[in-house]
């Protein structure tokens, strides 16, 4: 592989929003067959390089080079016609369309006047092969698993023509099972001669499958690597600018009495299905309970009917002793629940507002954040500053919108603005995703000192690592029901990955 | 002197400026394609405007409505909701005031007093069914608002025929003269030009919509659901609840449109095929004033002065009026396609950057 060709080449490319520099002179070259991580923070400036690549931004200065020439890059279908595909974090697929109909999208092969169904279904079925893809070109999206429309994505860039595939944190919708397969298939593409570049935060998929990894932190190239020679500490201070620890340090937890329980929930979802069937566990003071799972599987639903958003069939939550079933999310609220929302842009911020107008989102009707109807804007500002004071909270000015910070700040805010509210019950949902690694190290550090105060947690996350590092005990949801109960250091990820594919607990499979 | 800098760099000033001069420029593109003279027709125009304190007066007149129509769509707009209703809303408001006006006896003042309220709070009442059918039904509320357009005409004609009809006209019976709230000593000012109350309360209403957006609990609540609904019931707000109290207030400010032309202009209401199409003017009014105080007085005084000019230049240049329709029909159109006007921006913005940086 020494000799291998360079098939794309950046030459210092930099790119400005006004005046905001997202990419400084960042050059960076990709060999055939080679699998290149490009690995950085959220906003480090992973996402705005690969789409000058794929064509979607045009660079402020710098060149592209695609085997030795110098293009212009000013489409996607020019990166398409010079073997260039991506594959998006969110599929851009077609649901009730078949595989065949969402690859060909776009450039349907004609018989006369008619679609030919037949070539193209034949050809995808060759490539899926050649690959080890898998693929049923006949399926139809809405009735495959998100790792086969993620092998779709693939596909589709590959039946393009595609030398270079570009996948943009390919892993972050996919269980530990559906990675792996993943990884496997982009070795065997790299065999057959691709070049891949794989946009990541994780270092163990790095460290899994990647030959070279060049690190980006603030626009620009820290460092170029060759994997095998590097560690995974290595690329993380390279990554965050400093020393970072993995495990999280936490003492053994002292769990008192139940403060939440739940007993036979049943909840519906939007479908009118049940999507939480008959759920019952305990959340006792003093202990972080992570719910582990894949997307989908009923987490959305429990946490609604938990803070109240939604409505319940039967069952029971009692918060403290507190029946608080089908109570209004301002009672439960005021019951002593605190909610970490897992969509902070959706349910957490107001992103137009001012850092003083969300820190009062649920207190502003309160004596001491208004008098008679009229808002007090100095208490608010007030709470405002404590906050960012006392959890160090970057913010362009207490007069921007929250719009304008970034993912890690916004999420500290909330996390400042929940555990300020003193509750007895604190449910944190995917608190850490699209964070790096940095505020991740922040969150878990501030959900452990809340377990410490003797307050209940619960966890909710789709990643393996935060609930194996963070809960004192597991509990495992598939399809609105609770396959398995366990402890961190009494399993591994593969048996967690097999229960949450629905594999009860003790082999017996569902 | 920073913040007036920071405003001319942004967009939202220039938007809504390069808007208008394009507006007027397509206009006399328009005019001297049709063979007529653009710079007579806009001299007229202005003329029309500031001619004589009776035209001025009555450039006023016609800037109340279209400002407070601008109001009621404004803050329909900021709780995250569309009132295409203000048709229906002046009807019923006007509806509300004539009753009064026509049907009791009160001293004068207070009958001016109580028929403005009954106006306002008929317009909140028909203001506040839409968003009970969106929230509670949910029924869209554009839907419901063009429906409730016509029923609320067609309801002020059974009521005028059945209880006040004007023999041998199509209009009803006048208000009593106790409830005018025409403003005599002013009107003479203005040379007889129809100058009320209204004129005053407007000016309030506009500090008022601003003190209650960014100073009250309420304010702050409807902001809220108007940027994201999803995050205020999250924090426990009772989203229906503040979207049936927008929609009320949304409705009271148009019934009070109605109430003014009613108590202030016209003193008796037509029975007409159709509603006056300040409502819809509102929206126009709402969109080019970007929603905010400052913006709606702006919008409305230029269109209120575009609308009542319309007549000078038909009578000076021989111009159409619809060519004004139209040329307001364009600033709302680059207004609302902002994207057209960043373009331009862009072109004139690129060297200045290049010099700061």
């Amino acid at each position: 592989m020494a000799q291998a060709e360079t098939v794309l080449e950046l030459k210092g490319i930099t790119k400005r929003f006004g005046e905001v520099v997202a990419n400084e002179d960042i050059s960076f070259a990709l060999k055939q067959g080679e699998i290149h991580a490009l690995l950085g923070e959220n906003g480090a400036g992973k996402s705005t390089l690969m789409n000058i690549v794929f064509g979607l931004y045009q660079p402020t200065e710098g060149s592209i080079w695609v085997r030795g020439q110098e293009v212009q890059m000013d489409t996607p279908n020019k990166a398409i016609e010079l073997g260039i595909g991506m594959v998006h974090q969110h599929f851009k697929l077609v649901q009730p369309f078949t595989v065949t109909e969402n690859i060909i999208l776009g450039m349907e092969p004609k018989a006369g006047l008619a679609t030919d169904m037949k070539s193209a279904s034949a050809k995808i079925r060759q490539l899926s092969e050649q690959y080890g893809l898998n693929v049923d070109p006949s399926a139809k999206i809405e009735n495959i698993s998100v790792g086969m429309q993620q092998r779709v994505e693939i596909l589709k860039t590959l039946y393009r023509g595609a030398d270079i595939v570009i996948l943009d944190e390919p892993t972050a919708v996919l269980t530990p099972q559906e990675i792996t397969e993943l990884l496997a298939i982009m070795r065997r593409l790299a065999s057959e001669g691709k070049s891949i570049i794989i946009i990541t935060h994780k270092l163990k998929e790095i460290m899994e499958v990647a030959d070279t990894c060049t690190i980006i932190r603030r626009g620009r190239v820290i460092d170029s690597v060759l994997v095998k020679e590097s560690s995974p500490q290595e690329l993380a201070e390279k990554m965050v600018g400093r020393e970072v620890r993995f495990k999280t340090d936490k003492e053994k937890a002292q769990p008192q009495q139940a403060i939440l329980s739940v007993k036979d929930l049943k909840v519906r979802g939007d479908n009118g299905q049940m999507a939480v069937n008959g759920l019952s566990f305990q959340v006792r003071a003093g202990e972080i309970v992570g719910i582990a799972g894949v997307d989908g599987n009923g987490q959305a639903e429990l946490i609604e009917a938990l803070t109240g958003m939604r409505r319940s069939d039967t069952g029971a939550i009692e918060l403290d002793g507190v029946n608080i079933l089908n109570k209004s999310p301002r009672t439960v609220g005021q019951s002593g629940m605190s909610h970490i929302p897992q969509d902070r842009h959706k349910h957490g911020l107001v992103l137009d507002f001012t850092v003083p107008e969300n820190s009062i989102l649920q207190i502003y009707n309160k004596p001491e954040m208004n008098k008679g109807g009229l808002m007090d804007s100095k208490a608010a500002q007030t709470l405002a500053e404590k906050y960012v004071k006392s959890f160090d909270i970057r913010i362009p000015g207490y007069d921007v919108p929250v719009r304008a910070m970034s993912g890690g700040n916004q999420q500290k805010l909330i996390i400042a603005r929940e555990i300020d509210r003193r509750p007895k019950v604190l449910i944190a949902a995917q608190p850490t995703r699209g964070l790096d690694v940095g505020a991740i190290e922040f969150v878990h550090k501030e959900l452990i000192a809340e377990r410490n105060n003797g307050k209940g947690v619960l966890l909710i996350s789709f990643e393996l690592e935060e609930i194996m590092n963070v809960a004192d005990r597991i509990i495992v949801l598939f399809n609105g029901q609770i396959v398995g109960e366990t402890y961190p250091d009494q399993t591994n990820d593969q048996e967690l990955g097999l229960m949450m594919a629905g594999r009860r607990q003790g082999g017996d499979s569902n | 002197m920073n913040n007036v800098r920071k405003l001319l760099r942004s967009d939202s000033i220039w938007i809504p400026v390069l808007s208008i001069i394009i507006g007027i420029l397509i206009g006399a593109i328009v005019m001297l394609a049709g063979g007529y003279n653009p710079i007579l027709a806009y001299q007229s125009l202005i003329e029309k405007i500031f001619g004589s304190p009776y035209d001025i007066g009555e450039t006023l007149r016609q800037i109340v409505p279209l400002i407070l129509s601008g109001l009621a769509v404004a803050v329909a707009f900021r709780g995250g909701m569309f009132n295409i209703g203000v048709e229906g809303q002046i009807v019923m408001g006007s509806l509300g005031a004539l009753m009064v006006g026509n049907m009791l006896d009160l001293p004068p003042i207070l009958h001016g007093i109580v028929a403005i309220l009954v106006g306002a709070l008929f317009g909140g009442i028909w203001g506040s069914l839409v968003a009970i059918f969106k929230v509670k039904r949910g029924l869209n509320e554009v839907i419901s608002c063009i429906m409730l357009n016509w029923i609320a005409l067609y309801i002020s004609h059974i009521v005028i025929k059945t209880f006040m009809a004007e023999m041998g006209t199509s209009r009803s019976q006048p208000i009593h003269d106790s409830a005018s709230i025409q403003i005599a000593w002013l009107s003479d000012l203005f040379g007889g030009a129809r100058i009320h109350w209204g004129f005053f309360i407007v000016i309030f209403m506009l500090i008022g919509y601003y003190y209650y957006l960014n100073r009250t609990k309420w304010g702050y609540e409807l902001r809220a659901v108007g940027y994201n609904k999803h995050a205020a019931e999250y924090a426990g707000m009772n989203v229906s609840s503040i979207a049936i109290r927008t929609f009320f207030i949304s409705g009271a400010i148009g019934g009070l449109i109605g109430t003014f032309e009613i108590l202030g202009v016209f003193k008796y209401m037509a029975i007409a095929p159709n509603t006056s199409g300040i409502g819809f003017d509102g929206i126009a009014v709402a969109l080019l004033g970007m929603n905010t105080s400052v913006g709606v007085l702006l919008s409305g005084t230029l269109f209120g002065a575009l609308y009542y000019g319309a007549q000078g230049m038909s009578f000076g240049a021989d111009v159409p009026p619809e060519v004004i329709r139209m040329v307001i029909s364009i600033i709302i159109f680059f207004a609302a396609a902002p994207a057209a006007i960043r373009m331009f921006l862009k072109m004139f913005r690129r060297k200045p950057k290049r010099e700061e940086g």
